[in-house]
């Protein structure tokens, strides 16, 4: 990625994920307005607010991926590491290589577990032949870090949706390590887990931190409060609130934020 | 209904009384289960009736060896009939192989189209013309291939009869390719969204993502539906009769005349003397059909169902 001026700006501030009025639209209907963000580097944001009011949406933009459902339009920018991806240069391909995601029911392709961590690698280093103690070494190093390797090392050829759901998820989330992404977004990956699995999750995406960017949706705050730094509260479409985890539920700024975290919206 | 308790009821309603809607149903229940139980009825009592007619064949003059590897299908033979159809089993296999290399690349990329590509009315538009397509009666097909395919072919390779295993296999091809389109479809739209979207968001292409992902899950049922056009190609009668130049031969290439076991039963068939042994030769090759269209559609609908299931 070739730097520019605005890159070097961004990176100052260290801004993994800067929005300018961002809108969007489903067909005729408006999900997200005026989205106005700057996300840290190497930080757990959170994003909250009750269900409907945009946050899988503006997640979904960040990647691009919204672009899959052919009635989606988009008005505004959105700089990752201080790149447009929205410019009409960027490659689709890229971006998503910069930037992962983690969806909120586990996803592992119907292929064994060593294929599904190596699928994302092999779409995006096809010039260079791996041979196979390289892609061994994938497997491993990426398995380790969402600390799978000892459950699943002897069982790298079973398929992958044989896993438990936690298993699942976290397989998710090594598969996008290969790639070196520098931006996870991760859309409630917890829902579908019981809470011995949640709190798994949670420790890993803790772990995570720092080296990531990490955008996380969810719907329980709890879980918010424990695993983020900064934490955004949306409302039908617009964001209210973006602060220090810590500060926004103790002093929250906004009452609609106090309602919201009071559970008041439900 | 008990004496005393109908005392006891008095002039409250009879709960035990049965009115009309209670036999209508009863009724339409049985009808429905007849109905239902007509298609085992059918395939058995077909299955028996095809076994008797066959069997003093099966009895007397038959001889495996004969039967399954002579050439020589010559059952008006004054001194000597024989009865054999290798060459026949030759000519069904070689028009059904040609058929599907023609429909299996034609039916898998229609479905990729209308599955993965095509939207909205336009998917629409393309089912109902695919069911059309199925629709067309093999009459029709093998008219084609008499007046369009018989000189095209005569014309283009320079050969002296257009009626051969090329003509035929092409139309065939294109008989089975709706059905299989169909099938192929279905396997395709069964597999979760949630695998493209997880592959399109590791960063596949559009195509990446179909060849890598789409197709690996689809795979058992793409085979069932290639399955299911062989076991058309074996069954097909009318449009191969006309097609293949019906010509007892083993074929050395696509140019050659040939002859298929059903066209072999439809040609001569009304022709023999009931009970005779040719008659029920033919009766033994219907049952030799029966059984393989039998085994394949079966494993097809097998593995077509085993995809609906997980
Ligand atoms: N594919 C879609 N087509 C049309 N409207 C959608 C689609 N996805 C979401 N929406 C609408 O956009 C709004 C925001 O949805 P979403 O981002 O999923 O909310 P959240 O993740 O916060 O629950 C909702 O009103 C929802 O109905
Ligand atoms: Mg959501």
């Amino acid at each position: 990625m070739d730097m520019n001026t605005e890159e070097s700006i961004d990176a100052a501030v260290g801004l993994a994920i800067h929005t300018d009025a961002l809108n969007l639209w489903y067909g005729d209907f408006q999900a997200l307005y005026d989205v106005n963000l700057d996300i840290k580097k190497g930080r757990v944001t959170s994003l909250i607010g009750p269900s409907g009011c945009g946050k899988s949406t503006f997640l979904r933009s960040i990647n691009r991926i919204n672009e899959r459902l052919g009635y989606v339009r988009i008005e505004g920018a959105i700089d990752v590491f201080g790149n447009n991806i929205y410019a009409p240069e960027v490659e689709l391909v890229q971006v998503r290589k910069q930037v992962g995601m983690v969806f909120q029911r586990p996803n592992p392709l119907p292929a064994s577990i060593r294929e599904n961590i190596l699928f994302g690698h092999k779409l995006h280093n096809r010039e260079r032949k791996y041979s196979r103690d390289d892609e061994d070494e994938i497997v491993e190093e990426s398995l380790r870090q969402v600390l799978l390797w000892d459950k699943v090392k002897d069982n790298l050829r079973r398929k992958a949706t044989g896993l438990s759901l936690e298993e699942q998820q976290k397989l998710c989330i090594a598969r996008l390590l290969p790639v070196k992404p520098s931006v996870l977004l991760m859309d409630e990956p917890c829902s579908a887990l019981d809470p011995k699995g949640t709190a798994a999750v949670e420790e890993l995406i803790w772990e995570l931190r720092g080296k990531y960017s990490i955008l996380i949706v969810t719907h329980n705050m709890a879980q918010a409060r424990r695993a983020s730094e900064e934490c955004i509260f949306m409302l039908m479409g617009k964001v209210i609130e973006h602060t220090n985890t810590a500060d926004m539920f103790v002093t929250p700024q906004h009452q609609e934020t106090a309602d919201y975290i009071e559970g008041r919206y439900g | 209904m008990s004496q005393a308790a109908r005392q006891r009821s008095g002039n409250l309603p009879d709960i035990n009384q049965r009115n009309a809607d209670w036999y209508i149903d009863k009724l339409v229940q049985y009808l429905v289960f007849l109905s239902g139980i007509s298609a085992i009825v059918l395939i058995v009592g077909i299955f028996v009736f095809v076994t008797i007619e066959g069997l003093g064949f099966l009895f007397e003059d038959f001889s495996f060896r004969e039967f399954f590897l002579s050439p020589w299908w010559e059952p008006t033979d004054e001194d000597e009939p024989t009865y054999g159809i290798l060459a026949l089993m030759a000519g069904t296999a070689s028009v059904t192989g040609l058929a599907m290399l023609v429909a299996i690349p034609f039916s898998l990329g229609s479905a990729i189209y209308v599955a993965e590509f095509a939207s909205g009315k336009k998917r629409e538009f393309l089912k109902v013309l695919i069911e059309l397509l199925a629709a067309i009666p093999s009459v029709v097909w093998g008219f084609i291939g008499l007046s369009i395919m018989n000189p095209l072919i005569i014309d283009l390779f320079d050969v002296p009869v257009g009626l051969n295993i090329l003509n035929a296999g092409i139309i065939l091809g294109l008989m089975a390719a709706p059905i299989m389109t169909s099938i192929s479809e279905d396997a395709l739209k069964a597999v979760p969204d949630r695998y493209r979207e997880a592959a399109e968001a590791l960063g596949g292409t559009r195509w990446q993502v179909i060849y890598k992902t789409v197709l690996p899950a689809a795979k058992n049922g793409l085979l069932g539906g290639v399955l299911l056009g062989v076991g058309r190609g074996f069954g097909e009668t009318m449009a191969v009769l006309m097609a293949t130049g019906h010509a007892i031969n083993i074929p050395g290439s696509v140019f050659d005349s040939v002859r298929a076991l059903t066209a072999t039963i439809a040609a001569e068939l009304g022709e023999t003397a009931v009970g005779s042994p040719h008659y029920q030769a033919l009766f033994t090759i219907g049952i030799f059909l029966f059984s393989i269209t039998f085994v394949i559609n079966l494993s097809a609908d097998l593995i077509v169902r085993g995809i609906r299931k997980s």
